[in-house]
């Protein structure tokens, strides 16, 4: 044989993965991001024991007190403990995020893998559809959402999830597009494998980088729209704690006591910036090339 | 010739040509493959040959129907393809296979070679458990000369070489009966093109494979090839078995192409003529009226430019020249 494996390269299979992986780390703003996610998630989970106070004990000597040793972030206008709120809350957004865009994931992307593969009518049906969906701005699909199904958290994970699920559905379309038509695909067709095996095992695979960047990215948009849905109302209801309801509370109070906005708006703001480092990091990462491809969708306050 | 083990019957492939704007109109086709007829016996290899573009990718995929011929007929060991179920079809599949001609893209890069070369052996169910499976990989993967030991790996860790052997030894999984090669070796380095050459000379002897071998020029299959076909804008000129197609070619078009073949003896190839082909290629869309290789032929004459020539039967060749129609004046060439 003359061609031989080049040696150097042979130590060790290099998977597309760690290559990944150590261009990620190699990106300050995207390890920030990490950073402050890890910690929000550790904090989404143990909120309630890290919390100093219990988020609805009410002492009203003490209201509209500002931040200082014995409460970090302040208080409210009934004396509950604005940090132990803040955190608490970061559970909330969480969940409706992952859900969400869970949801979105689930729904949307098979859509865009089947009318990218199949085309024809099917791909002409399923886009119609989701270019109706997409047309409305994000956030008043949610509201009208929300108003046909009534206010709530799992109603805003629906109504979050329909919105961002056309997104998932352009994006595989697009990428399944471009996928199916490899000739690699054609070698898996002329083995005699069928159109569900090559749908699993080839194309997925291989459109997996923009969803993936795509998942990062609708986080932050999620968890910014469950925020705008809650100041409005519609999302966590009282006595409950949620970001967007506590910015909402705190805009009646701004001048006497600003940390009750503030605070919860720094945690929406670091929250969104963490996530969409991270996925910025991870499109850079996966195939620069991919960057006009991946839509976002910004209009969502 | 005994019952071949294919036969393609006046095959066709026309792609449609949309107009761009606002509607969509179908206003023409490429005729990329415009009436190809030919067989392939048991065990032999017939070369197929040609310049870019005039269909040769096209034919070998329409054969195994990788793609949805426009018309015509292919006969596989006398089942008619078009007749067939999808199900029957993918069945049949296990006796067919292909080598791609570019073995960058013809790996998929996100499954390791082992996976992609265990894939047929799934689709199909030939390995009763993990086990038995593992071992055929690796059989297969020593059989084109890599070591078992890169199963686990990557497409984009090998060289261009390499990674068309594991095309090699995909085709090979299912046992196959027939394999069309597309110019397996054009896209590997000159250095690297005599190994893989001998790895599939060797496996035909071996496995008593049949092969259309499909290449660009006349020297990359003339040792290899028993026949060869010739074939210029989507159509089929001469068909001749390899040492009278050399010794002999009589389509004007095989003649050019030979007179560009390389002669090793220095003496010889200094004084013989070179026959220098003028013009391009015409467009697939809008071949020319009459014989399609018309315009760039030097013994043009009057019927050429009116009536397709048919590939007819000229001393041991068949031929598509109006030269050596019986029914035209005999003009000496
Ligand atoms: N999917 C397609 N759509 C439109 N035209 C096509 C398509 N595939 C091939 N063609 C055209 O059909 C003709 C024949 O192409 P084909 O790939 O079969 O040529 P080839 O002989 O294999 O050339 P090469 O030696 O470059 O591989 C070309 O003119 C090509 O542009
Ligand atoms: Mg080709």
């Amino acid at each position: 044989m003359s061609d031989h494996l080049d040696d150097r390269l042979a130590a060790k299979p290099v998977s597309r993965t760690r290559e990944t992986l150590q261009t990620l780390m190699a990106n300050k703003l995207a390890v920030a991001g990490l950073i402050a996610l890890t910690i929000l998630v550790f904090v989404g989970i143990f909120g309630e024991t890290i919390a100093p106070y219990g988020i609805n004990e009410i002492d009203i000597p003490n209201r509209l007190t500002g931040p200082s040793g014995t409460h970090w972030f302040g208080t409210d206008d009934l004396g509950r403990d604005v940090f132990s709120r803040v955190i608490v809350a970061a559970r909330v957004s969480l969940q409706v995020g992952f859900i969400a865009v869970g949801f979105a994931l689930v729904v949307g992307v098979p859509i865009g893998l089947v009318a990218g593969y199949y085309r024809g009518g099917i791909d002409s049906f399923l886009m119609r559809m989701m270019d109706v969906l997409f047309s409305f701005p994000a956030i008043l699909l949610a509201i009208a959402i929300l108003a046909v199904l009534g206010p709530g958290v799992g109603n805003a994970m629906i109504a979050i999830g329909l919105v961002y699920t056309p997104i998932f559905a352009r994006i595989t379309r697009g990428s399944v597009l471009v996928v199916s038509e490899e000739v690699y695909v054609r070698a898996a067709r002329s083995i005699g494998a069928g159109n569900r095996r090559i749908i699993a095992r080839h194309i997925l695979p291989n459109v997996m980088a923009p969803i993936i960047v795509q998942t990062t990215l609708s986080l932050a948009f999620a968890i910014l729209s469950e925020a705008a849905l809650s100041f409005l109302g519609l999302g966590v209801q009282p006595p409950n704690p949620a970001w967007g309801r506590m910015l909402a509370e705190g805009r009646n109070f701004f001048q006497q006591a600003p940390w009750m906005g503030i605070f919860p708006g720094l945690a929406i703001l670091v929250t969104v910036m963490a996530f969409n480092f991270v996925g910025d990091g991870l499109r850079d990462a996966l195939d620069p090339k991919q960057k006009s491809v991946i839509e976002s969708r910004g209009q969502s306050v | 010739m005994a019952e071949p083990l294919v036969s393609v019957r006046d095959l066709q492939v026309y792609f449609p040509v949309h107009s761009t704007g606002a509607i969509r109109r179908h206003v023409n086709d490429v005729k990329a493959v415009d009436g190809v007829s030919f067989e392939v016996a048991r065990g032999e290899t017939l070369g197929l040959v040609g310049e870019s573009g005039c269909g040769k990718t096209t034919t070998g995929l329409a054969l195994l129907r990788l793609i949805e011929p426009t018309g015509g007929e292919v006969v596989f060991d006398g089942d008619v393809m078009e007749n067939l179920t999808s199900a029957q079809l993918r069945n049949l599949r296990k006796r067919m296979a292909m080598i791609f001609q570019d073995p960058y893209a013809s790996l998929d890069p996100r499954m390791s070679i082992g996976k992609i070369v265990a894939e047929p052996l799934e689709v199909h169910g030939l390995a009763d458990s993990r086990t038995e499976k593992n071992h055929r990989v690796g059989e297969l993967l020593e059989m084109v000369g890599l070591s078992p030991d890169y199963r686990n790996r990557y497409p984009h860790e090998f060289s261009g070489g390499q990674r068309q052997r594991v095309g090699i030894a995909r085709a090979l999984a299912t046992e196959p009966d027939f394999i069309v090669c597309d110019e397996p070796i054009a896209a590997l380095d000159v250095s690297i093109q005599a190994g893989v050459m001998n790895l599939l000379e060797d496996l035909q002897r071996e496995l008593g494979l049949t092969y259309l071998f499909i290449a660009h020029d006349l020297s990359a299959v003339q040792h290899f090839s028993d026949r060869i076909a010739v074939m210029y804008l989507g159509r089929i000129v001469e068909v001749a078995d390899r040492v009278s197609l050399y010794e002999q070619p009589k389509h004007p078009y095989t003649q050019a192409l030979l007179s560009a073949v390389p002669v090793p003896d220095p003496a010889v190839e200094r004084s013989r003529q070179r026959m220098v082909l003028e013009g391009d290629v015409p467009s697939p869309i809008d071949p020319p009226l009459g014989c399609n290789f018309n315009p760039r032929c030097p013994q043009v004459f009057e019927p050429c430019t009116e009536f397709d020539p048919s590939l007819t039967a000229a001393a041991g060749h068949d031929v598509a020249c109006h030269l050596y129609d019986p029914s035209e004046p005999v003009l000496d060439g």
